[in-house]
């Protein structure tokens, strides 16, 4: 299958950028990585007028630590994330995450806010940007503006982000803890979640728990470690909203989480 | 800012198998397509056209990824490699090459040409990637015919041997 035709625009700046995105009004789309936009694009699920590509904008490209987090630029592809020296250290649960996005094939183009602008409710970036409460900045003719990550997705693929607005980075808060753990369960390795689940050690008896593939968008919770850990999981799942698709009802995604949330924990405590 | 009209055809420069070649394309062309019918690099496979199968990979800027996830006037002033230029000029095959026909890692091959791409960039990158790694990369492309382990087992032959010749 083959895109219907489209104009197709390299900006030089940022600027340029914003500037091609009010012209061309709202069917214009955004392409960075491009593995979810063109198989889109391919498959005609989305119409696009104008496609604006920002991928080789070298003031997008840079990975910078910004007061106490990691500031990526929105042409900074899932691979090189990846590679940051300091992952494991200072984003412990990026270092588990990101494996789990796509393939390899796919991460060497794919880009971490690509992903956070797709808002795919079982895409592992968005909810790791969710449990550390990072952010998204975003530019428009009127300037920029910086959302929580959790005011930025508002449901499946949809976000708060204004036709004229784009994604310029995300920031990843840093340090928030020494170890982490990420688990998914898919129908093969590399495709989407069907649950999608993470945690880390907030405190010495706060797990920091997040749910993705269950919700519309991700869940993101606290888990008391005095208490008995799966009654606090029985009253989650619950509140998870019943998602259901091709690949898994509502109670089998209830089930799914019941049984990977007390061992991603577990790992998470180790 | 450059920008390119609906419909409107315009020239692609890149370098393909060390060799300079320009085309025309339209900006909806996938480089799968402009790779295939408008250079004649027909042993780019295209099995699925939105990023699912992985036969379509090929090396952009010596990264592998797949071209049917890519438009062609994005890959302006690149440089591709496919599995043709894996072998030396007389035909004779490379380590990686050599150890799929040893570990009959192809029955049919339509998946052949993106996987040797794909473990063409890991063993640049990784020359010694452990089996895990290996299983983790070939996960990015389907084979319907060798239930992959000759697949990885010839991968891991050819991180024995020394990593492709490049
Ligand atoms: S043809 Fe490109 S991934 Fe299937
Ligand atoms: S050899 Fe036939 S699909 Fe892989």
């Amino acid at each position: 299958m083959k895109p219907r035709p489209f104009t197709y625009v390299r900006p030089h700046s940022v600027a340029e950028a914003v500037a091609a995105l009010s012209r061309h009004g709202e069917s214009a789309r955004i392409l960075a990585g491009g593995q979810s936009l063109v198989a889109m694009l391919n498959l005609r699920l989305v119409e696009a007028s104008a496609i604006i590509d920002i991928s080789r904008l070298t003031e997008l490209s840079n990975m910078r630590v910004v007061g106490n987090a990691l500031e990526v630029g929105a042409a900074v592809t899932q691979n090189r994330l990846l590679t940051w020296p300091d992952l494991a250290k200072r984003l412990p649960l990026l270092a588990v995450a990101l494996p789990n996005v796509g393939h390899f094939q796919t991460r060497n183009r794919g880009t971490v806010c690509g992903s956070i602008a797709h808002a795919d409710p079982s895409s592992e970036i968005p909810l790791s940007l969710a449990m550390l409460g990072g952010e998204v900045v975003l530019a428009s003719p009127r300037g920029t503006r910086t959302l929580k990550a959790q005011e930025f997705q508002t449901g499946v693929l949809s976000t708060s982000r204004a036709p004229d607005e784009m994604i310029i980075a995300g920031r990843f808060p840093l340090d928030k803890s020494r170890t982490a753990a990420f688990r998914e369960v898919s129908r093969r390795q590399g495709d989407f979640a069907i649950v999608a689940i993470g945690a880390y050690l907030k405190d010495a008896d706060t797990i920091c728990l997040g749910i993705g593939g269950a919700a519309d968008r991700p869940f993101v919770t606290d888990i008391a470690l005095g208490k008995p850990v799966t009654d606090q999981i029985e009253d989650i799942v619950w509140q998870l909203g019943g998602h259901e698709d091709i690949h898994a009802t509502p109670h089998m995604r209830r089930d799914l989480v019941r049984r990977l949330a007390p061992i991603v924990i577990e790992e998470a405590r180790a | 800012m450059s920008e390119i009209e609906k419909g409107a055809r315009v020239p692609v420069q890149l370098v393909l198998n060390g060799t300079a070649h320009t085309g025309f394309a339209e900006s909806r062309m996938l480089l799968s397509d402009f790779l295939r019918e408008v250079l004649g690099a027909t042993d780019v496979h295209v099995g699925c056209e939105h990023g699912v199968c992985g036969c379509c990979t090929v090396l952009i800027d010596g990264v592998a990824a797949r071209s049917c996830l890519t438009l062609a006037v994005q890959a302006e002033a690149t440089t591709i490699e496919t599995a043709s230029s894996l072998a030396s000029a007389d035909g004779e095959l490379n380590h990686l090459q050599a150890a799929f026909r040893k570990h009959h890692a192809l029955q049919c091959g339509f998946c052949t040409p993106g996987i040797l791409m794909s473990l063409t960039d890991l063993l640049r990158r990784e020359p010694e990637p452990t089996r895990e790694r290996v299983v983790d990369v070939v996960s990015g492309h389907l084979c319907r015919c060798t239930g992959y382990s000759g697949i990885i087992d010839a991968a891991m032959d050819a991180v024995n041997a020394g990593s492709p010749k490049t």
